[in-house]
């Protein structure tokens, strides 16, 4: 099964169990979705259940917020990150605080799909990442999911769950393959190990986790060491038990994400091993991002721009040597 | 309109048209990558507009090359920026998106869905603020008049009298939503009637464009405030490269081709001026050679060097600090 197909299924499963699930936004209905996530459940479903909305990114948020409180569990869909820039006031002054300023007489059971990240050469406006910006804000789950598997059931968990989620997904993992286990009881709050090793913890999480599997080989043959990697899968709240178990056995932490450096997620990460794991650790912990720049749409550029298999395992390759690992 | 300029208006149109052609091919080609919104169908409006508002700034979208070319910027450094080049306008790092060029006082290119037309508004305070009154023109189309954004410049910019002419390029869709189904009504200009004159054109029709532009130009320039001014049009293609079009009929689109602006342009130029079919012949042979020209050029240029991702971020060595 498609990514793109785990998720349109765990929406429609969500669809067929609670009827006041109802999905809006930008060409969610008749066409489909733009990455066809919603595609076929307009024929299913009706339009009543799945709003075409205008071009009005404030108000998509803003809606489902008012449908939420009112007993409907809305999915809002946000065609691709950067817009939903125009919603974050109804994100973050809105869907965040109301139940905490409400002292919990509001419930907000509520998703926003986010579909983020650099894709393929689409140039600036067109290829940001928020999770440090989501996850700075108390009052949002903030899911990340890189993994098909991952993406139904968490998604499903989600649409059926009482608390506003924001569920992000990476652009470039739509047509990406994977086995979808429907009868698992999986806990979308916990870290996926994605490989077992003993010398070094990769953490990362969407896109990232493929190109870090793909540049481990390298990084194992060279180094002679073995690699631990974590696909984190929930960003807020955070799986610190797992990542504390992984820093216990290996004693090394590097992260790699796809967003740019500064003020990044993975400063969050790493700051809390530098607080919390102290005396476990046997090497400075080591951060790969994106350079401060804008995306840029030249390929070459943009690739630069990034993290690839390429230079994580270089930047790794480097750090372990330079650590004595 | 003199002869010259309808002749001028036409062969930018072809120029346009067969500057995108070789750009879909490109793109199929795996040359240009990205987003490639075509203009197909529309340069009737996009050129007519960029020669009728020939002084003045103009702010757009992302579906702007024939614009940018009309606007005068070479077809070569289009071409280039579509092939993502150092040689491109946006030195390869805008793409078909990003097209910029202050000296044509053309500014973009904005790919956020209304997000220039703000910008727009602020330019136009301070080109009344500088005693300049050329006036400005916003493009955006007819899914961007559903976001707070433009309402907010309606009434800023009907408060404050700026010099500001709002164009929308209404093609009845956005993306794969036909506006009526997102909109009460087909045509958006009612959406600025309480704040500003309103009008509305065939964008089909290069001539009426032009005119009815310049009238509008002339209305802002006279300080009597904003404009609102709505060119119906038609594009031919998907949204982008990536969309199928599926949501509209054959019926639908047919109705659209046989309003084709640069076949209605044929025909006044040899009904009204005398055009002979060589002498268009010779223009479309022009306009041909000029896009194998830039698309050559794009080909032969080279990528922009590893340094260049760090320039242009913060301006070195500007005024004043
Ligand atoms: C704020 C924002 N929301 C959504 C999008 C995605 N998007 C790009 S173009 C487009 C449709 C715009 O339609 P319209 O304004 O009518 O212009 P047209 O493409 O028809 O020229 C959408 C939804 C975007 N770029 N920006």
């Amino acid at each position: 099964m498609l990514y793109r197909e785990a998720l349109n299924r765990a929406i429609d499963e969500a669809m067929s169990v609670d009827e006041t699930v109802v999905v809006l936004g930008e060409d969610v209905g008749l066409y489909g979705g733009s990455y066809r996530v919603t595609e076929g459940l307009v024929a299913k479903y009706g339009e009543e259940r799945l709003i075409d909305t205008p071009i009005a990114e404030l108000s998509i948020v803003g809606n489902a917020v008012g449908m939420a409180m009112a007993g409907l569990r809305p999915v809002a869909e946000i065609m691709t990150a950067n817009f939903a820039l125009l919603a974050f006031d109804q994100i973050i002054n809105h869907m965040a605080k109301y139940r905490y300023m409400s002292a919990g007489k509001i419930t907000l059971p509520m998703v926003v799909r986010f579909p983020q990240g650099v894709s393929r050469q689409l140039a600036a406006q067109h290829s940001e990442s928020y999770e440090q910006m989501l996850c700075a804000v108390p009052g949002l789950i903030v899911l990340a999911a890189g993994d098909v598997n991952y993406a139904y059931h968490a998604l499903k968990y989600a649409i059926l769950s009482d608390d506003p989620v924001v569920f992000i997904e990476h652009e470039l993992l739509y047509n990406k393959k994977g086995e979808v286990d429907p009868s698992e009881s999986l806990d979308p709050f916990k870290a996926r190990v994605v490989k077992e090793g003993k010398d070094v913890t990769i953490v990362s999480y969407l896109k990232m986790v493929d190109d870090v599997m793909e540049a481990v080989p390298e990084i194992e043959k060279k180094l002679g060491k073995s690699c631990e990697v974590i696909d984190l899968c929930s960003l807020n709240p955070v799986d610190f038990r797992t990542l504390e178990a992984s820093l216990k056995k290996t004693g090394a932490i590097v992260i790699v994400e796809e967003d740019h450096k500064t003020g990044s997620y993975g400063a969050q990460i790493v700051s809390w091993a530098a607080e919390e794991m102290f005396y476990s650790l046997d090497a400075a912990p080591l951060r790969i991002a994106a350079e401060d720049v804008p995306v840029p749409y030249n390929r070459t550029l943009e690739l630069a721009s990034i993290p690839t298999p390429g230079t994580i395992t270089e930047r790794i390759v480097e750090w372990g040597e330079k650590n004595g690992l | 309109m003199n002869k010259l300029l309808a002749e001028e208006i036409y062969y930018e149109m072809v120029l346009g048209r067969l500057f995108e052609l070789a750009a879909k091919e490109h793109y199929m080609a795996g040359d240009i990558a990205g987003f490639l919104h075509l203009d197909i169908g529309q340069e009737g409006f996009s050129v007519a507009a960029m020669k009728a508002f020939e002084k003045g700034d103009v702010f757009t979208t992302y579906r702007e090359h024939v614009m940018a070319i009309a606007r005068g910027m070479d077809p070569k450094a289009v071409m280039a920026e579509l092939f993502g080049k150092a040689t491109g306008v946006s030195r390869g790092r805008g793409g078909s998106m990003h097209l910029f060029d202050p000296s044509h006082f053309f500014y973009g290119g904005d790919a956020i869905v209304g997000g220039q037309i703000p910008n727009a508004v602020g330019c136009a305070y301070a080109r009344k603020y500088q005693g300049r009154d050329d006036g400005v023109m916003v493009i955006f189309g007819d899914g961007a008049t559903n976001g707070g954004a433009f309402f907010e410049s309606l009434n800023i910019a009907s408060t404050q009298k700026l010099p500001l002419l709002f164009v929308c390029e209404n093609n009845g869709y956005a993306i794969g939503t036909k506006i009526t189904r997102v909109a009460p009504f087909e045509k958006q200009a009612k959406k600025a009637e309480p704040y500003m004159v309103t009008m509305e054109v065939d964008g089909m029709d290069a001539i009426a464009v032009y005119e009815a532009v310049r009238e509008a130009q002339h209305l802002i320039q006279s300080g009597h405030g904003p404009v609102f001014l709505e060119a119906m049009t038609c594009r031919y293609e998907g949204h982008s490269m990536s969309d199928p079009a599926t949501y509209r009929s054959k019926e639908e689109l047919a109705i659209c081709k046989a309003k084709d602006p640069i076949e209605r342009m044929e025909k006044v130029l040899t009904t009204t001026y005398g055009m002979g079919t060589e002498q268009l012949e010779a223009l479309k042979a022009r306009a041909q050679q000029t896009v194998d020209d830039a698309v050559a050029f794009a080909d032969a240029s080279a990528e922009p060097e590893l340094k260049e991702l760090f320039e242009d971020i913060f301006c070195k060595g500007c005024a004043n600090v």
